[in-house]
């Protein structure tokens, strides 16, 4: 069976993306319909001292709402969030975003895990966290919490990444209990994420 | 919309709470409206570190040793700084803020959650280069006196100073950065000179009051692990201290704009987060 994500149970959708992240995500990102009943949020690693225009990139490519997350902003549904370069992307479990800026994870800030630890303990089993391409581990102990809270893990195959460290470092962490899939497969589970069921 | 139903609270989140009631009545430190997500993975951390099985075992332990609670007050304050963090907003110090300051007979600084130092230097740097050092009073105040220390004492590892000077550099700096430390044991220690004006104090944006009347508030990346509620009593705080047309200083993702008191700021130089009071 062609496993799916189910929008009436999702209540939340996380990403984590490094080196070749951004042509992954030009993949997955432009197949959410644009009435995805929940909130989408993404992070890639890039340089801290500048800007991102991650959402300049992305918000001309999808049909959601394109924005980088800001402090306390309530975590809405239909819209895609980045990560600011520079600071780690939380979700509190009243469900809105938290900044912080301790110490880098993996040489990373913002952390995948930082932001995938926190979602799987806002959302629990209705989370679904994917891991995209990526040269170093970071990922890989959010993936394992969020498996252990009951959520759905996605993984990019390996086999397709451009850089396969870290989809395989996610894969270690939670063996069987991911979902292995290539990027056209990730897009097309996406493209399944709306409101109203489409025959 | 689905209604925000949380998850249910794991044992964790349930002892986290019942430890920072108890720290707070233990030793007032208040740490109540603190963001959880990121306090719990600090404890979360801590626990690893101390060695503590459960956070009530670690309650257990803090609750009768104030030694072992000031080793878990390092863990629960976030340290991580640098020097002219954000070039662009000691920039804007630089050329925006100083020509407005050196009007001032004398001046006062608040430097608020100054952790370890390094924007205190940086600023008593930039001031010392605008000819302002002089005539100026810096209170450099946090909660946890083991930054404290380490600030006043001026010494910060050399494998640092390499960003620290492309920061300074960035941020208009005038002179060699090696003017200002003095390299030994892997370590460079700032001139003292630049402390001179410079006063260190215990003080909580979440217990405490203003102490002095201010021209310039600085205060970054610390109401980012505050709630509402704890963000709304700091920025009272600086609006009582801050004189008619003073300055407020935020990190890059901080602003008054959603607070209590929006409607009291003006924003100043809007991409480098300062304000002024109205």
């Amino acid at each position: 069976m062609r496993p799916r994500l189910d929008p009436h149970r999702l209540q939340a959708l996380v990403i984590g993306a490094s080196a070749g992240g951004i042509d992954a995500l030009m993949h997955v990102l432009p197949a959410l319909p644009a009435d995805c009943p929940i909130p989408v949020v993404v992070v890639v690693h890039l340089p801290e001292n500048q800007p991102s225009l991650l959402p300049e990139v992305f918000g001309p490519r999808v049909d959601l709402e394109v924005k980088e997350a800001d402090e306390k902003e309530p975590v809405e549904p239909g819209t895609i969030y980045f990560a600011p370069p520079g600071y780690h992307l939380l979700i509190e479990r009243d469900r809105t975003f938290s900044l912080s800026v301790e110490a880098p994870v993996h040489y990373s800030r913002p952390a995948i895990d930082i932001l995938f630890e926190t979602a799987a303990a806002a959302y629990g089993p209705t989370l679904a966290a994917m891991l995209l391409t990526g040269a170093n581990e970071d990922g890989a102990a959010g993936l394992a919490h969020v498996a252990r809270l009951g959520g759905t893990v996605l993984i990019q195959d390996p086999d397709e990444a451009r850089i396969a460290t870290m989809p395989l470092a996610g894969l270690r962490a939670v063996g069987d209990q991911a979902t292995v899939l290539p990027l056209a497969s990730l897009a097309l589970m996406l493209r399944a994420l709306r409101t109203k069921e489409s025959r | 919309m689905n209604l925000p139903i949380a998850y249910p609270d794991s044992d964790f989140d349930i002892e986290l709470r019942l430890l920072i009631e108890g720290i707070y009545l233990k030793y007032n430190y208040d740490f109540r409206n603190y963001s959880p997500a990121s306090l719990k993975r600090r404890v979360a951390h801590a626990l690893a570190q101390m060695e503590c099985t459960t956070v009530s075992a670690l309650q257990d332990r803090i609750l009768h040793s104030p030694q072992h609670f000031l080793n878990l007050l390092q863990f629960l304050t976030v340290p991580v700084s640098e020097m002219f963090r954000d070039p662009a907003y000691f920039l804007a110090i630089r050329d925006k803020v100083v020509p407005i300051l050196s009007t001032y007979p004398s001046l006062k600084i608040w430097i608020a959650g100054c952790s370890t130092g390094e924007e205190v230097y940086s600023l008593a740097i930039l001031l010392h280069e605008e000819g302002l050092l002089e005539r100026t009073l810096i209170y450099a105040t946090d909660i946890n006196p083991h930054s404290l220390q380490r600030a006043e004492d001026g010494i910060f590892p050399i494998e640092h100073l390499k960003l620290f000077t492309a920061n300074y550099l960035a941020a208009g700096g005038k002179r060699a950065f090696s003017d200002y430390y003095t390299a030994a044991y892997g370590s460079a220690i700032f001139d003292r000179a630049l402390r001179r004006q410079v006063t260190f104090a215990d003080h909580s944006l979440a217990t405490d009051s203003v102490f002095s009347e201010t021209q310039f508030v600085s205060c970054r990346n610390v109401l980012i692990y505050f709630n509402r509620e704890l963000q709304d009593r700091a920025f009272a705080l600086f609006r009582e201290s801050l004189c008619h047309r003073g300055f407020l200083g935020l990190g890059s993702k901080e602003t008054v704009q959603f607070s209590a008191v929006s409607d009291q700021f003006e924003s100043f130089a809007r991409h480098e987060r300062i304000f002024r009071k109205r």
